[in-house]
């Protein structure tokens, strides 16, 4: 493990990188195929609706995973996240268009905590809502 | 309907092992857009200290979540899988899962609730490889929700 962050350099604060990702009808699919969960919720608009949701959603653990990105392009090394866990609070609605959503993800440093670890509190919100809640990552520095 | 409370505890016999390839985890990292050298070359994987290319941290769910499967569906714990949706995860790794990992998941209910009239299940799924090492334990908790018209 060979993170490019050195403990020494973050505080209780420091903002990690924001970042957005874009999410499309045809990034569910492929993250259906890559991922084995083909439940139809994620990519037919028919059964979505009347299962009571507003249209197809993003797999929640599609979201889980561009969140941490934030950290691991952050850290260099994914090897350096130790602990991830999330709530899922509300879906990533995606839409049948061009565009598709946006999954908006800010991370800071929550703690420092021993033995090199830090604890990064991240938040991911989609079309104003929070998508993610208790988003948390324990992460180990250089 | 309540789920059973006796199945707090219970633990399901390990799963045959799950092969790691290479090709999944760089379908895995393409689905998810991550372009991060670790998880598709080996020579930056190995500058970073490991044996070979790594997976993203959250591709083991796949294989933790098939596991919980037989928990899901165990038709003595009455979960009506149709209503379900995916309230928490987290993940605790003791190192990256990796190409070449043959994969074993031992699943436990670690709680069964009720929260009006939601049916409410948490999973432990403990991964080791095929040397007894452990690797990554995931914790799920799923959340059948009531029927409207209760």
């Amino acid at each position: 493990m060979t993170a490019k962050i050195a403990y020494d350099e973050v505080e209780v604060g420091t903002e990690l990188p924001a970042r957005t990702f874009p999410v499309t009808r045809a990034t569910l699919v492929r993250y259906a195929g890559a991922s084995g969960d083909f439940n139809p919720i994620h990519w037919n608009e028919k059964f979505a609706v009347e299962v009571g949701l507003p249209d197809v959603i993003a797999h929640g653990m599609f979201t889980m995973a561009e969140a941490i990105r934030v950290v691991t392009d952050w850290a260099g090394d994914p090897a350096a996240v130790v602990e991830y866990g999330v709530r899922f609070t509300k879906p990533v609605v995606v839409p049948n268009d061009d565009t598709g959503a946006l999954i908006e993800v800010a991370a800071k440093v929550a703690a420092k905590l021993d033995d090199g670890l830090v604890r990064v509190d991240l938040t991911a919100t989609s079309a104003g809502q929070k998508v993610l809640g208790m988003s948390r990552a324990v992460v180990r520095l250089a | 309907m309540a789920l059973d409370q006796s199945f707090v505890g219970r633990t399901y016999p390990p799963t045959p092992p799950y092969e790691v390839g290479r090709e999944k985890i760089r379908e895995f990292a393409e689905a998810i857009g991550d372009a991060n050298p670790a998880y598709t070359d080996t020579e930056a994987a190995k500058a970073l200290g490991h044996p070979d290319v790594i997976a993203p941290p959250t591709f083991v769910f796949a294989i933790t979540f098939k596991a919980a499967g037989q928990v899901v569906e165990d038709p003595q714990l009455g979960l009506d899988y149709s209503r379900v949706v995916h309230g928490d995860q987290k993940f605790a790794y003791t190192r990256p899962v990796r190409a070449g990992d043959r994969l074993s998941v031992t699943s436990t209910i670690e709680a069964v609730k009720s929260l009006a009239g939601n049916d409410i299940l948490d999973i432990r799924g403990e991964v080791h490889d095929e040397t007894g090492e452990h690797v990554v334990t995931a914790w799920t908790k799923l959340v059948s929700r009531a029927p409207e018209e209760a």
